[in-house]
């Protein structure tokens, strides 16, 4: 097994309780934070770490926190954006749930280096039970001064507070979610200005992911140049890796950034295989809204080699041949799975998430539910492939913040490797459409 | 349900829950309290919120009426009719459909004679099919309120549920405790 950063202690009985969590070690960054190093120093180790937002767009963290502004007598902010709903990922949910003391001394610690003495964590409505197991995380922290005034004598005073969202993929988005918190509907805000600049109340302003976060007290203890030595190249440290789909063990593990998705797929460490002995023909490697691969694609890179569950490895070969680590939801899909209805059930997600404002997203993705629709049940026309690729493309970059190119990726990259898919749906629809039909010329072509 | 706003009143423990929301932001920024009160007025009002329960929450939160019911229409989790005892919201989004979703929403309206949305005649069931519950490990699964239900895999597991669930009370809301 490789190192456990975040879940070393994870399955430990009585772990989300802070007597317990600090038994463990839990809370000394704080401690080291607050009592010996400036805000300015936690900033450099961030930076040295290498550490990269484990939300999905892999922005450098220390280098996003250089970015707040510092304006005398105006609050800043620390805003951690737990609203999880990427489908395919459910990593955040797990380990708020199992160990919220982790994320507490993350917040308490990054705030502290940000000079935010109130600080958030926006939750997804969908996972009250989480809400309150944090909020009981949050009361024993108070009790024990580790939160509110003058933190374990050190002068430095922070309130933390977990706020509900109502149920709107589109809050995952940093600006939407800040609309969200002022108490409005989620529509993603125009930038510049960044958060960094007028974030939450008009106020500087940094969010970031939950297991971003947690991951700040084992660089603050430990020190950036160890993180830095984990992982691969510019991929340092570990990740949590969301795994679902057809395959014998999903669930969440958290791997040393590097280890080949051959081995991750197929080792019993991992994910276990594909389920019911069958064989792989696709992957969506780093949640619903990065491209899919098939299954010769997801193995190899475009130079040959083996591809590797890091940034690079799986961009690698750009969107011709590669895909995004993105949030690090791993979807499996396996031979009896159907390329053309799995992409319309994303086309109905991104249509029914898009908050309605920007007219290409806002119709885009109505188009696209509709026309992949009319394909899967046996009433598509040759054009229609062409059509898809068409609107994906004038949604793409189109839009004010990155829900567009989430709703057109998926289908163009479904268009892009499996059209030949397409194509026998709309050849042969009263094949294609009867029940547990699914077109495997492209799993031959893989395998043979 | 209340006809008028005088009519809507929430218990002194959800309204202490509610004060204790307001505080948590800046004077003047009370409005950002808005969702976790109207989680509060779903649970207190019988599992949706009515005009009138949003003109309360306006009321309480000093803001106007619109701004309550642009917010409450935008967020999906709040049911804007009446809906039945226990609201079955079953995920229907790619990872659980690799798993059996489809079939399991199927075995749901057939066991239930209801559709999407609808209610059964006696008032227990209300199907309401959702995006992503982030619980793509462990599907098909599907939530009732605050808790989730994982791996409901087969008709056997189908039929399990639903019986516990007919006999089943909701959890008292946390702030009542």
């Amino acid at each position: 097994m490789g190192l456990k950063i975040l879940t070393e202690h994870i399955n430990v009985p009585g772990i989300e309780t802070l007597e317990v969590y600090r038994k463990h070690g839990g809370y000394k960054s704080v401690e080291k934070a607050l009592k010996t190093m400036s805000p300015d120093e936690v900033v450099e180790e961030v930076k040295t770490s290498g550490l990269r937002g484990r939300g999905g767009a892999g922005f450098p963290t220390g280098m996003k926190w250089s970015f707040l502004a510092k304006p005398e007598g105006i609050p800043r902010y620390l805003v951690c954006n737990a609203d999880e709903s990427e489908p395919g990922t459910f990593k955040d949910r797990w380990f708020m749930e199992k160990n919220p003391h982790a994320l507490i001394e993350g917040m308490i610690t990054s705030s502290y280096a940000l000079g935010a003495n109130t600080s958030y964590i926006y939750i997804r409505g969908e996972l009250l039970f989480v809400l309150r197991i944090l909020e009981k995380a949050i009361a024993e922290a108070y009790a024990a001064g580790l939160l509110g005034k003058n933190i374990l004598g050190s002068g430095y005073d922070l309130d933390l507070h977990v706020a509900p969202g109502g149920g709107a993929y589109i809050c995952g988005e940093e600006t939407a979610l800040l609309e969200s918190l002022e108490g409005k509907r989620g529509n993603p805000r125009n930038k510049p200005p960044f958060p960094a600049v007028k974030g939450l109340f008009q106020s500087p302003t940094v969010v970031n992911n939950v297991e971003t976060i947690s991951a700040v007290p084992w660089i603050v203890n430990n020190g950036g140049a160890e993180y830095a030595k984990i992982g691969i190249g510019r991929s340092t440290g570990t990740k949590l890796i969301s795994a679902s789909g057809n395959i014998n063990n999903p669930g969440v593990y958290e791997i040393e950034l590097g280890v080949p998705v051959e081995e991750f797929i197929y080792s019993d460490q991992y994910c276990g295989g594909i389920w019911k002995g069958k064989q792989l023909k696709a992957v969506v490697p780093g949640g619903s809204s990065v491209p899919i691969l098939p299954a010769n694609l997801i193995l190899k890179t475009a130079a040959g080699e083996d591809r590797l569950m890091s940034y690079e490895s799986l961009s690698d070969g750009g969107f011709v041949s590669g895909s995004m680590l993105g949030s690090g939801a791993f979807i499996v899909f396996d031979e009896d799975q159907c390329i053309v209805r799995n992409t319309w059930n994303y086309a109905r997600f991104y249509h029914h998430e898009s908050c309605g404002q920007c007219s290409p997203c806002r119709e885009g993705t109505g188009w696209m539910e509709k026309v992949l629709h009319r394909i899967e049940y046996g009433h598509g026309h040759q054009q229609d492939i062409d059509l898809l690729v068409s609107v994906a493309k004038q949604i793409e970059g189109n839009t004010i913040c990155p829900l567009g190119d989430a709703a057109a990726w998926p289908v163009a990259s479904a268009v892009r490797h499996f059209r030949h898919e397409f194509e026998w749906h709309i050849n042969n629809p009263k094949e294609a459409t009867a029940p547990g039909a699914v077109y495997r010329g492209q799993l031959d072509a893989v395998t043979a | 349900m209340a006809e008028t706003i005088n009519e809507v009143k929430f218990s002194d423990a959800a309204m202490a829950e509610i004060q204790r929301y307001i505080s948590h932001y800046p004077e003047g920024r009370q409005k950002s309290a808005i969702l976790p009160i109207l989680h509060i007025a779903q649970a207190e009002f019988g599992g949706w919120v009515s005009p009138e329960v949003m003109d309360k929450v306006a009321e309480i939160l000093n803001i106007q009426p619109i701004e309550v019911y642009e917010v409450a229409t935008f967020y999906t989790m709040f049911n804007l009719k009446p809906v039945g005892k226990h609201v079955l919201e079953v995920c229907r989004t790619g990872p659980c459909c690799l798993r059996g979703a489809d079939q399991i929403i199927d075995m749901i309206k057939q066991k239930l004679n209801i559709e999407e949305g609808e209610t059964t005649a006696d008032g227990m069931f209300t199907l309401k099919p959702v995006e992503c519950l982030a619980s793509c490990g462990s599907g098909p699964m599907l939530q009732v309120r605050e808790l989730f239900y994982e791996n409901i895999d087969s008709e056997e597991k189908l039929d399990e549920f639903l019986e516990t669930m007919r006999t089943k009370e909701h959890e008292t809301p946390v702030w009542k405790k």
